[in-house]
């Protein structure tokens, strides 16, 4: 089979690559780039520890080939802080213990971002469905949602 | 997963001819069925044939009286259109129950309605609305388009390009979704359009289907409540460890009910 070559941005860094086309984009994140914040949890689509933004929008990178990203702009968890500040969501996960064991948490914040962007105000519940597809075995939610709503307070865009 | 080759063609003629062209190709949507179901190793195609970039089949647009949804237009899209919330608004709460905030951004009504899962959603919304199926060659009614389980009318080589649905104010979609999957274990979509009640039922039986008992009873009377000693026929309907067939009769009953009051309440 024939590989693929493609250009995408990460991370506001661009990447000219050749692919498998049956290549997850989590696979290239992790393996390719070595950025391994993105977990892999369930590889269904269902637990939410994979999610990346693609131009913008929380998508699930375990079900995404690495071609169809050819041409777009990825962000990761990585690339969230700058200059070695936390992105005030990640702050906030911190300051509320949105997090135990941290696994789902990137994914999360993800997440997170991406419901603040549209939703700058969002009510409890629209915080609690947005998460819906991202799945955590320890903190109960109840925190995530309080880190989440006081990101919201916050004014974080 | 096994290998394939992929392409990416920026028109509907050239997405055709790939498809004629290679052994096993499949046409790739918005890939949330799809790639699970290569990832299982479920499905072995020799290429995938993506739709993404052909401009064509994105977009939505409304007429006087009806409203084209692109064959590629995200649930996402769907749901926050401010055209269908205007004029369609149950179309647009369907979509935004669809899986997950993330599942909605990739998962396409195309994409959806050509796999035809016996839960998906939106086949209940074509046949309550009888919508029409626009192809590269033909139009098909909803009625004609859905032909069994994960069966449509659409030939090998046939592509989705957009679905037309009548504006339809009064009309709701209830669902009880299975705890885990969030998949419908019975989901049922009412619409009301010029005097006839129809009712179109995903997840109960092996396809979709309009339930004709509940047409007739809510065509006389449009309220849930009059739906309270209907019984609903199970004799086709999914038994599994979820729910037996007389429990999804009861479900499909309420849902029923619910999607009316709801439509009334617009």
């Amino acid at each position: 089979m024939m590989t693929k070559t493609i250009t995408l941005t990460v991370n506001g860094t661009e990447h000219t690559v050749d692919v498998e086309p049956r290549m997850l984009l989590v696979e290239f994140l992790r393996e390719q780039l070595t950025l391994t914040g993105t977990h892999v949890g369930c590889e269904t689509s269902q637990c939410g520890a994979c999610v990346v933004h693609l131009d913008g929008r929380s998508i699930k990178s375990c079900t995404l080939l690495a071609v169809q990203a050819d041409g777009t702009h990825v962000t990761t968890i990585e690339g969230l802080a700058k200059d070695g500040q936390l992105h005030p969501v990640q702050a906030m996960f911190k300051e509320h213990h949105g997090l135990q064991c941290g696994f789902c948490t990137p994914g999360m914040i993800m997440s997170a971002v991406d419901l603040l962007q549209q939703h700058p105000d969002p009510s409890d519940s629209d915080i609690r469905e947005w998460l819906d597809g991202n799945l955590c075995r320890c903190t109960g939610y109840q925190y995530i949602v309080n880190a989440v709503r006081a990101a919201a307070k916050a004014g974080i865009r | 997963m096994h290998a394939f080759d992929y392409h990416a063609p920026t028109t509907i003629e050239a997405a055709i001819a790939q498809l004629q062209q290679s052994d096993e190709a499949q046409l790739l949507a918005g890939g949330m069925t799809l790639l699970p179901t290569l990832k299982q190793r479920l499905a072995a195609p020799s290429d995938l044939v993506d739709l993404s970039a052909i401009a064509a089949l994105h977009g939505i647009d409304a007429s006087a009286d009806a409203i084209r949804v692109g064959a590629m237009a995200t649930h996402a899209s769907v749901a926050q259109s401010a055209l269908v919330r205007e004029h369609l608004p149950a179309l647009a709460e369907l979509a935004h129950g669809i899986g997950d905030a993330q599942v909605r951004h990739r998962g396409t009504l195309g994409g959806s309605i050509a796999n035809n899962d016996p839960a998906a959603d939106y086949p209940a919304a074509l046949v309550a609305l009888q919508a029409v199926v626009h192809t590269d060659r033909r139009e098909i009614s909803a009625a004609d388009f859905f032909s069994g389980m994960f069966e449509t009318a659409l030939a090998d080589d046939e592509l989705i390009t957009a679905v037309v649905f009548p504006k339809c104010i009064t009309a709701a979609y209830a669902k009880f979704p299975n705890p885990a999957s969030g998949y419908a274990m019975a989901g049922v979509f009412v619409a009301r359009l010029g005097g006839q009640v129809r009712v179109g039922v995903t997840g109960a039986a092996a396809c979709v289907y309009r339930e004709s008992t509940l047409e007739q009873r809510l065509t006389a009377r449009f309220e849930g409540i009059a739906l309270d000693d209907v019984e609903v026929s199970t004799e086709d309907f999914n038994e599994d460890l979820h729910a037996d067939a007389a429990y999804r009769g009861q479900l499909v009953r309420v849902m029923a009910a619910r999607a009316v009051d709801q439509a009334r309440s617009r």
